[in-house]
């Protein structure tokens, strides 16, 4: 029971959120009291996980092959947390206020619904309910990006609506012809049916398949470019959102069905991501360099970073794993603290175009200091987690004796540092520009617009100070997803192969 | 039958992406609900398509080759999904034409709205 609760509080949420009288204040309130209730959910799943082992529940006690069943190995409850820290910090930004044409849109209903979408994609252990969760998922975020109809917004909203139905098409295809082979959709059922009923050639076209269904969704070169061109244009804390959840459900996806699916290190497809992963650093980190946007350039960080988190399911050893688990987990919390920022850039400034900035360590340092933590951490500065991150994701690069990959991502980091360099100069420590801000007198900066950063900032530093008990946990993550046979034995609860039934 | 069925779908999946390529909004939504078709009658033919044996076993007869009701519900929420997926990339398509006055994807860009002067992104 306890697995289904970060899908049905959200539910929950949105349906009472749908119910009650629209008073702004009210609706808050029973959003973040939502939120919060996810949080204890996912802490409670995470303690049983860490105690217990893999959890496991079959929906409506159906037995395993025949029914959905949800799972929480080590890997899904982290991301399980992650997504209800950032759900409390999205719904808690929202006190500082929203639009209220968008409130009476539904903003708030929505933001649970993508949270339930998301909760749904790491807890599933089917994959063709995986595939609704990310429909479920789209849905929510397609309609929080066009709430507020602008021009430039709507033609974001229309690439990010296209694109993402496209890998939906790709995703449905390739389980289809995975079902015409295996005969099962139940993931442990998969992984233990499917080695045998294998051949080369479908093997080949279905792992390519789910790689450019994964990887639109991941922001994997050269799939990404719906991704810059529609995460500047939401509101603060909706970027947030979906710059620190959507495309880590595509990494998930991607880490998950491969290690199940395809547990051959050698195969060609890992290869492939191997250098995309590469290319998609490189790539994303000089698209930084180009922008003069503050959630631009975080957008194309987020490109660049996302290299870093698929690089260790090409590698497939524990270790490198292990680093790309801490990295999803670093980046989504640093992405979403640097999205919230750009909303106290949109409050005070009404714009994120750093030509615009500037002047924010002389008026405000106190909010400059605590901006500066996610910029450097993201930079990968020691000691801030983006550091750990970086070394967990490096180190197994040259253990395995791939010099050239680590000699890519230590160029790369150095492109981010300037990257994160040039927004701190531009946005924050150069003094205002002359005719703007400095005669306008500037909202001030209120409680709620703040506190969901210092949260976030003080999770990154509790990040960077536990670094060990994290890693070593991360590390227990990739071994359990190596360990085919345990996330059988969990779900199937025997280990008799198929064959012999 | 399943040879025809395949053709069937190559063909969706090849006008479907085809029309995606293209410039107007209309004709990328036609594109996306052809291939979402494609991919449903692609999930049928894959699994393999069984002629008149509904897959109701009676006790006591013995038991033969029937049709699998796993693809057809498959196909079943494939098609839910995606007519609400239609429905809204239809309107928001109109509120598209409706703000920019065309559905050319060149006309609606950042940048004719002239929103900042970097490069547009294209998708």
């Amino acid at each position: 029971m306890l697995l289904a609760l970060p899908i049905l509080l959200p539910l929950l949420t949105a349906i009472v959120l749908h119910l009650l009288p629209q008073r702004s204040r009210l609706l808050r309130v029973v959003a973040f009291a939502g939120a919060l209730g996810g949080l204890g959910a996912a802490g409670s799943i995470f303690v049983t996980v860490q105690r217990n082992g893999i959890q496991v529940l079959q929906v409506g006690s159906w037995p395993a092959p025949f029914g959905i069943t949800l799972v929480a190995d080590l890997f899904s409850a982290l991301m399980i947390v992650m997504v209800s820290l950032i759900g409390v910090a999205v719904t808690g930004s929202s006190f500082a206020g929203v639009d209220p044409r968008r409130e009476a849109l539904g903003y708030h209903p929505l933001i649970q619904v993508v949270l339930m979408g998301v909760a749904g994609a790491f807890l599933t252990g089917d994959i063709f309910n995986l595939y609704v969760w990310f429909e479920v998922m789209l849905i929510g975020s397609f309609v929080l990006m066009s709430l507020h109809r602008t021009r430039a917004q709507l033609h974001a909203a229309f690439t990010y609506v296209g694109l993402n139905l496209l890998a939906s098409a790709f995703l449905l295809t390739a389980i289809g012809l995975l079902y015409g082979q295996a005969g099962t959709l139940n993931l442990a059922d998969l992984a233990r049916a499917w080695p045998e009923r294998r051949t080369p050639g479908l093997d080949a076209a279905l792992s390519m398949l789910f790689l450019t269904a994964f990887g639109i969704k991941a922001g994997l070169f050269p799939l990404f470019f719906w991704l810059p061109a529609s995460y500047h244009t939401p509101p603060a804390a909706v970027g947030a959102l979906l710059a620190g959840l959507l495309t880590k459900v595509g990494v998930y996806s991607m880490i998950r069905v491969f290690t199940l699916l395809f547990p051959d290190p050698n195969a060609s497809v890992y290869s492939v991501l191997l250098v995309l992963s590469a290319v998609t650093m490189v790539v994303g980190l000089i698209g930084a360099l180009g922008q003069r946007d503050f959630r631009r350039v975080l957008s194309f960080n987020l490109v660049g970073h996302i290299g870093f988190t698929t690089v260790g399911l090409a590698l497939w050893t524990p270790a490198a794993l292990s680093g790309s688990i801490l990295y999803v987990l670093h980046h989504m919390l640093v992405i979403s603290t640097l999205f919230l920022v750009s909303g106290v850039f949109l409050r005070q400034r009404r714009t994120t175009d750093l030509r615009a900035l500037g002047g924010m360590y002389r008026t405000q340092p106190a909010m400059a200091f605590l901006a500066l933590i996610p910029l450097f951490s993201l930079a990968g500065v020691p000691p801030l987690s983006g550091f750990v991150a970086k070394v967990a994701v490096i180190a197994p690069m040259l253990e395995t004796g791939q010099y050239l990959l680590a000699a890519v991502a230590l160029c790369v980091s150095l492109l981010t540092v300037l990257s994160m360099a040039r927004l701190w100069e531009e946005a924050i420590w150069k003094p205002a520009p002359v005719p703007s801000s400095a005669a306008v007198p500037q909202p001030r900066l209120v409680v709620p617009l703040v506190a969901p950063i210092v949260f976030l900032v003080g999770l990154t530093i509790a990040f960077t100070a536990w670094a060990g008990p994290v890693s070593s946990v991360t590390r227990r993550a990739a071994e359990q997803l190596l360990d085919r046979n345990a996330y059988v034995r969990a779900v199937l609860g025997e280990e008799v192969p198929r064959a012999a039934r | 039958m399943e040879f025809l069925l395949a053709i069937v779908a190559g063909v969706l999946y090849a006008t479907g992406l085809y029309l995606m390529l293209r410039r107007r909004l209309a004709q990328l939504i036609i594109g996306l609900s052809l291939l979402s078709n494609g991919s449903n009658i692609l999930i049928l033919s894959a699994a393999g398509v069984t002629r008149s044996r509904p897959p109701l076993i009676t006790e006591g007869v013995p038991l033969e080759s029937f049709a699998d009701p796993v693809p057809q519900s498959l196909i079943l929420t494939a098609i839910v999904i995606g007519f609400g997926v239609l429905a809204f990339s239809l309107v928001l398509a109109h509120r598209v034409q409706q703000s920019a006055g065309s559905d050319d994807i060149d006309a609606i860009g950042p940048d004719s709205a002239r929103v900042s002067s970097d490069k547009p992104d294209r998708a």
